[in-house]
């Protein structure tokens, strides 16, 4: 274990340098956001699980964890995270998991990453160690400082620890398959949601939807047969092979767009294949695109639309660009954690 | 600085900028609209914290954004502070009135703007009622989820600012898990718009920091909310304890189970003996404790689930379990966790709610300490509380009459809130911190988290004119009850100015 007052030695004398500090674990995400830039500061050796106690659903963390090592450990009494955020071939940290806010399959119908954030610790871009949130659910005392960091990207602090908020793991799980076009498939996963049914995971590409039921016995049986379709083999293996991208789709796909869009929006207008998750909301368009016609389609929409990933990483911003007036909230932000600007700076926006 | 503490300000100086103030007010609004007389002020004078009560310099009821715009920059421009207010029925003082601030009531904002079925979501203005929401979605079988215990009076704008919880959070979440977009005023009138529709937004999630900031960074004028399918059927388990040991670990036990029940209530002794005259919902006199649980859901679910729930609280030491048997007994057995406060209205002439959180194995020893503390403050306390959250809810019965007993039960109440914080806790689960909890604030964190809060607060609101002097106390507040953390000798960030 990295002593953390070394790490805020290191912190407090890039800010008085003014040297930028590239923030990085397992290193499973560099593909993603802006450019990398900085001197490197590793946090992988900030790494043991803290705090376990399976009768408070929670998890506490240091940043440099391998997600794959706390998913086993709650495995081990029928727990999980709920989000099911991906582990990138085992090298993602619970750290970067939260930095980048990535959320697995589960997402639409259980939570994001950041609903599950109970507490932080990190160090400021001033080198100040800092604890918000705690270990208890409910928690409303002072700003919400641990989900605002959840999908920063660095640009606020470097996290050294987290915990998380876990779920049981569902007593009984099937996946349905359905043949049917896109126009069909997003309809039925907006009428199913509107259901009370143990959805947990929805999937559609090449001509076929794929809808996890998972909950106790009773409900899961009884949706399967409400639903129909045909039941899925090798289910487990096929999610994990949405969560990390492992799909044909994604492997065929040099550049990879990811748009974010309200439940129940119509198929996009564009040419190629599209792989959706999360009932809809989430669409995945292989690349080259025009990023600007495509960001202002997502945003006709009411969402919005990033380049998730890149042969070649982008100089600016691969995030849909923001409002002035948010700009310019971002920045009064960033300046308040980290006011000489050395932690990631332009991973997530240039100015931040 | 506000104009009322501009100390190179005459007394009459002060007194013309509010009577301009007030002039200007009454040019953008209508007539109606803005309240200035103390006759008119009186309703507004305090929230359901009613220890504290004081009358506002004007309150301005604006029907729409452009003008909750037109407020903000007159008050801005004047450097005038603004209190926004909902319903008024926070128990925190989130909304307890200053005499030099302008109050900002937005229960004129009340209109559903829309309910999209397909797309689970309903927007609406910030003064339509939490229970509004899901009344208008029944007919497509949805509603919103957080169910504060005011959900018939309490506003979603109030629910956005204190990040209300209710009976269901431990499956359903609170307000932050179920506020999807906000649109938000500024101190300077700009409007922001947070969050989508969408499963996420580009840039940080100023969603959740903007959900429970208790009125410090921005004004709200729209909420968008996630609807959800209503459960099919629910049933409860009664679940009766003769020791608060055993009903504390029945909690843990259903959770360890890997059940998430969709409401976990506990009462004790003082508590089942006040209600049950109340109400005859059948609660034993003589237990110790009664675990309510529930289960929700399809038919199949609930009955696979109400037996595990069962099993394991026999298998606890319930001295007797009883399962809903209809809808009416359902309600039967919830009629009296429902009827506890206005109950203790029968036992004693005032109550003060308290709400802290604890993890859920410290719940009996967290219990058998309070217990203690009402022998020392000669004050008795009822505990009716979301147990499966770990949200406590001490009510501390006093009269005041009795010379020096309001004084009593608030520091009986602070003392909850400390010990709290020793367990592992917070001092607020779901109620807010306001003006009640703000010296607690300074047990709870470090001076250099407190520091951050204020940095957070500047990068919203530089003049600070945002609900002053509530929710987040400052270091100098700290340093005079002698709490503030101070490492080393010296006190964080010694060259940031103070406010």
């Amino acid at each position: 274990m990295t002593d953390l007052g070394s790490l805020q030695e290191r912190v407090r004398a890039a800010a008085s340098a003014r040297r930028p500090l590239l923030i990085r674990a397992g290193g499973s995400k560099d593909f993603y956001g802006g450019p990398l830039k900085g001197e490197l500061l590793d946090v992988s050796a900030v790494s043991g699980i803290t705090h376990c106690e399976p009768t408070e659903l929670v998890i506490s963390a240091q940043a440099g964890t391998r997600l794959a090592d706390i998913e086993r450990v709650l495995a081990s009494f029928a727990q999980m995270l709920a989000c099911e955020p991906p582990q990138f071939d085992g090298w993602a940290t619970i750290g970067g998991a939260v930095a980048s806010g990535l959320s697995g399959p589960r997402r639409a119908y259980c939570g994001a990453l950041r609903d599950f954030v109970l507490g932080i610790e990190m160090i400021d871009g001033r080198g100040g160690l800092l604890r918000f949130g705690g270990r208890v659910i409910k928690n409303v005392a002072g700003f919400d400082v641990s989900r605002l960091m959840t999908g920063s990207l660095g640009t606020l602090g470097v996290l050294t620890e987290i915990t998380l908020k876990t779920v049981p793991r569902p007593r009984a799980e099937c996946t349905l398959r359905f043949e049917m076009d896109q126009p069909k498939a997003l309809e039925s996963m907006a009428r199913w949601a509107a259901r009370p049914l143990p959805l947990s995971a929805t999937a559609w590409h090449e001509g076929a939807l794929h809808v996890r039921l998972s909950g106790a016995d009773a409900a899961v049986s009884s949706a399967c047969g409400a639903l129909g379709g045909e039941i899925m083999a090798g289910a487990d293996a096929y999610w994990e092979s949405v969560r990390e991208q492992q799909l044909p789709f994604f492997a065929a796909a040099r550049e990879l767009w990811r748009i974010s869009l309200p439940p129940h929006s119509p198929p996009l207008p564009v040419v190629g294949p599209t792989l959706i998750e999360w009932g809809g909301s989430l669409r995945w368009l292989p690349g080259p695109q025009d990023g600007s016609d495509l960001q202002a389609l997502a945003a006709r929409i009411g969402g919005h639309a990033s380049l998730y990933r890149a042969f070649s990483k982008p100089s600016g911003s691969p995030f849909q660009p923001l409002s002035p007036a948010m700009l310019a909230v971002h920045k009064r932000l960033k300046a308040a954690f980290d006011p000489q600007g050395i932690l990631n700076p332009g991973r997530l926006y240039p100015d931040l | 600085m506000f104009v009322g503490s501009n100390p190179t300000l005459s007394a009459t100086r002060v007194m013309a900028v509010y009577h301009q103030v007030i002039e200007r007010l009454r040019r953008v609004l209508p007539a109606a609209a803005v309240l200035s007389s103390p006759e008119e002020l009186k309703p507004y004078e305090c929230d359901a914290l009613t220890l504290y009560r004081q009358l506002p310099l004007a309150v301005t009821l604006p029907a729409d954004e452009a003008q909750v715009i037109a407020v903000l920059r007159i008050c801005h421009e004047a450097k005038i502070p603004i209190i926004a207010r909902g319903a008024g029925t926070g128990l925190s003082g989130g909304a307890t009135p200053r005499s030099d601030a302008v109050l900002l009531s937005l229960a004129r904002l009340n209109r559903i703007i829309g309910i999209d079925p397909l797309a689970r979501t309903a927007r609406v203005q910030p003064g339509v009622r939490n229970l509004a929401i899901s009344e208008a979605a029944a007919p497509h079988d949805l509603y919103y989820a957080p169910d504060p215990s005011s959900q018939i009076a309490c506003t979603i704008g109030g629910n956005v600012a204190e990040n209300s919880g209710g009976v269901h959070c431990l499956k359903y979440g609170l307000t932050v898990h179920n506020v999807l977009a906000l649109r938000v005023v500024t101190i300077e009138g700009e409007v922001l718009e947070i969050g989508s529709a969408a499963p996420d937004a580009p840039g940080y999630d100023l969603l959740a920091l903007l959900t429970g900031s208790e009125g410090l960074l921005g004004v709200v004028t729209e909420v968008t909310v996630r609807l959800i399918p209503k459960p099919e059927c629910a049933r409860v388990v009664l679940a009766v304890f003769d020791s608060l040991t055993r009903a504390g670990q029945a909690v843990a036990d259903v959770i360890a189970a890997g059940i998430i029940p969709a409401g976990l209530e506990m009462m004790d002794r003082p508590t089942i003996a006040a209600v049950e005259p109340f109400v005859n919902a059948g609660y034993p006199l003589d237990a110790e404790a009664i675990l309510l649980c529930e289960s929700d859901g399809t038919p199949e679910a609930v009955e696979e689930e109400i037996v595990r729930m069962e099993a394991v609280m026999r298998g606890a030491g319930a001295t007797a379990c009883r399962v809903s048997c209809d809808e009416a007994e359902r309600l039967r057995f919830w009629a009296g966790r429902k009827a506890a406060f206005p109950a203790m209205g029968a036992l004693s002439p005032d109550y003060y709610c308290m709400d802290g959180s604890i993890p859920r194995k410290r719940l009996a020893a967290v219990l058998q300490e309070i217990r203690r503390m009402e022998a020392r403050y000669g004050l008795r306390c009822a505990n009716v509380f979301h147990a499966g959250d770990g949200n406590l809810h001490p009510l501390i019965l006093f009269d005041s009459n009795i010379a020096d007993e309001v004084a009593r039960a608030e520091a009986f109440g602070a003392e909850i809130l400390e010990l709290c914080v020793r367990e592992g806790g917070s001092i607020t689960g779901e109620h807010g911190v306001g003006v009640e909890k703000i010296d607690q604030m300074c047990v709870q964190f470090g001076g250099d988290e407190l520091e951050t809060f204020h940095a957070v607060k500047r990068a919203f609101d530089a003049l600070g004119l945002l609900n002053p002097g509530k929710a987040v106390p400052t270091l100098h507040r700290c340093a005079e009850l002698g709490r503030l953390h101070v490492h080393a000798g010296k006190v964080p960030h010694p060259q940031l100015p103070r406010f």
